[in-house]
């Protein structure tokens, strides 16, 4: 089976672009093992925020699949295009990762 | 940037580190290269904590202490694993009165028994939640300590000295790419530990081993590499999402469950009882996988079959529904089960005061080798992380408010790296090679198959600086090496150990020896790895 992920990259103040990928993919597979699977078969530039990978503990993996908000680990793949992008409503990084951390816990917060 | 503690590692130990240290009277800063609380093991820790309350049945930390060094086979250092036993109840405590929510019953906080425990004596927090209760905890604790300051995203790639005492480090904070130094009087690494190295592993992303390779690096010595856990019964399929792999450990503590080979026997003599240590049953495991007794996918069956719904529900709830979800009915079929790595009983070296062997550095949590010996006993990870974290919070502070601030000079710039590999393939590659042959049952050709692939990396190994707002080429690149070190040391290690103890299991050298019963420690030279 596959899967063909329309993959959003850009950075903050340009135009993006989107990329397609096919990948391979076995039932009850997730958006984010697919995206794992981009960086490491054809691209390790492809910026995404993780870190439980599968526990959905972290809560770090929020993006949008076909425009609605999800947890990448727990979004199974499925066998037609599902296009991916940034969390529209918090600032870009890049590619598909945004800024979520609290306001005070980022590096340009003034302390307090 | 500058201050007086730095810790880095924001899971439980480094939380409760940043607290003690901050009532302690100094100024801290806390970084993570995750966000706050989120990364890391403890979020994903599935149950229980081992403490010596005597809530429901009469224990002391003396028991403990006991069962903790049974279950060590012979190699914990023990002033460390008393401080663990010893402490213990207090944190626990202090969790408790900060809202955490241990499960109760009666008015009593609730403890069961798990394998290698002498009585029941674990805690925990239903349903399947005590990780992210014990993070969401020291979460809030910290909101209350606007004078700790919390930077994540934040990747320390280097501590810094000064006539060789640690006087800070240099980071990059990966968001923006920008790098920076933080001059701080003490620092503690609270980092995790190593899982990710392996295929099979219950892991975060962060677990990579980058405290040990930071320490080594800054000449610090490391012990007990070799011993890396494998929880045995790892979820191996159906494939599940939103679930941590390691989450029929509360299954079998609430409700017993059977492992049974391909031929639906139970072979480890356990009756229905979660009774087997870890060692032994992923020993245990693997053999019958070897043996042609393995279930389909390589592993073996877990069944809770003779469970009715009513006593799955009463005693999982919600966790049921999302079994559910993912087509699971564990009154209609069994699982299939596997061991994968989940804890590293090595680890830096510290004396019981949470001091590593080079000045003004410190250590906590899984970062920390010898509390657990060759083998950990179930349930004395979170323990570790709150009672070592406390500790060395306390003993930074002491020695930061009576040390002179440091003056940090800049980082010398990174050569830069040629990128030739795909790091993210690369880092795929070494796992699927220490699973192989550095995982649970090891020999000597197999390791050594494995060193030889292990130091010609070493030559793609330099990541230079990254490019960028989050460089995530930079990052892997930077983690291989870090990986790579780390993993040299693991097989260098068990290549030497010729006997088997604990989650060191040599084929080749199948009997534990009396004249290894002694830690093997790890250095960095400018020649590279040295075990002795």
């Amino acid at each position: 089976m596959f899967a063909k992920l329309k993959v959003w990259r850009g950075v903050p103040g340009a135009a993006g672009r989107y990329e397609h990928h096919e990948v391979p993919f076995e039932q009850g597979q997730t958006v984010l093992d697919g995206l794992r699977w981009i960086r490491v078969h054809k691209d390790p530039s492809l910026a995404i925020r993780f870190s439980c990978i599968n526990a959905n503990a972290c809560k770090e993996c929020m993006i949008q699949v076909d425009g609605k908000t999800v947890y990448a680990c727990t979004t199974r793949l499925a066998e037609r295009e599902m296009t991916l992008e940034p969390l529209p409503n918090k600032s870009l990084i890049k590619d598909l990762v945004t800024e979520i951390a609290p306001p005070d816990e980022r590096l340009e917060s003034p302390p307090r | 940037m500058e201050t007086d503690v730095l810790v880095i590692g924001a899971g439980a130990a480094g939380m409760y580190a940043a607290l003690a240290a901050s009532r302690a009277g100094a100024r801290v800063i806390l970084a993570d290269r995750s966000l706050i609380g989120r990364g890391g093991a403890t979020v994903m820790a599935q149950m229980t904590v081992a403490v010596a309350l005597g809530e429901e049945t009469p224990d002391d930390a003396g028991h403990h202490l006991a069962d903790t060094l049974k279950a060590g086979r012979g190699l914990c250092d023990e002033p460390l694993s008393r401080l663990l036993c010893e402490e213990a109840p207090e944190c626990i405590r202090e969790l408790d009165g900060w809202g955490v929510g241990w499960a109760r019953n009666n008015g009593h906080i609730s403890q069961v028994q798990a394998p290698g425990h002498d009585r029941p004596r674990c805690v925990y927090v239903d349903f399947v939640n005590t990780g992210p209760a014990v993070s969401k905890t020291l979460r809030t604790q910290l909101n209350r300590t606007p004078e700790i300051r919390r930077i994540g995203d934040l990747l320390v790639t280097e501590l810094a000295l000064s006539q060789g005492a640690c006087i800070g480090a240099h980071a990059v904070h990966v968001t923006s790419g920008q790098t920076l130094g933080i001059a701080a009087k003490a620092t503690i690494v609270a980092t995790g530990g190593l899982t990710r190295l392996y295929g099979r592993n219950s892991a975060s992303i962060n677990m990579g081993g980058d405290g040990y390779a930071l320490a080594l690096a800054a000449g610090a010595e490391l012990i007990d590499m070799e011993f890396v856990q494998f929880f045995p019964i790892g979820h191996l399929a159906p494939r599940l999402v939103g679930m941590d792999p390691i989450m029929w450990d509360p299954f079998r503590y609430k409700l017993g469950g059977r492992l049974l080979n391909a031929a639906g026997r139970e072979f480890l003599q356990e009756e229905g009882r979660y009774a087997t240590a870890r060692d032994h049953a992923t020993y245990a495991i693997l053999t019958e996988v070897a043996e042609g007794r393995g279930s389909p996918h390589g592993g073996v069956w877990l069944s809770f079959q003779h469970c009715r719904e009513a006593e799955l529900r009463a005693a999982f709830g919600p966790i049921i529904d999302r079994l559910a979800a993912n087509g699971i009915d564990l009154t209609r079929q069994a699982i299939e089960v596997a061991p994968m790595a989940h804890y590293h009983m090595g680890g830096i070296r510290v004396d019981a005061d949470m001091r590593t062997t080079v000045a003004q550095l410190f250590a906590a949590g899984e970062a920390v080798g010898g509390a657990n010996g060759a083998n950990r006993l179930s349930g004395n990870a979170i323990t570790e992380a709150l009672v070592f974290g406390r500790r060395a919070g306390l003993r930074a502070a002491a020695l930061a408010l009576a040390t002179k601030a440091p003056t940090l000079s800049a980082a010398p710039h990174p050569p830069e790296a040629k990128r030739d590999i795909n790091p993210a393939a690369e880092i795929v590659r070494l796992q699927a090679l220490m699973n192989e042959h550095v995982g649970p049952l090891r020999q000597k050709t197999g390791l050594e198959r494995a060193l030889e692939h292990i130091v010609q990396l070493a030559a793609h190994c330099n990541p230079g600086a990254p490019r960028g707002a989050l460089d995530a080429e930079w990052i892997d690149l930077h983690d291989l090496a870090s990986m790579r070190l780390v993993a040299e040391c693991i097989t260098r290690a068990a290549l030497a150990r010729t006997e088997s103890r604990g989650a060191h299991q040599r084929a080749d050298f199948p009997q534990a020896s009396d004249a290894w019963q002694r830690h093997q420690a790890v250095r960095l030279a400018p020649d590279g790895v040295h075990v002795r």
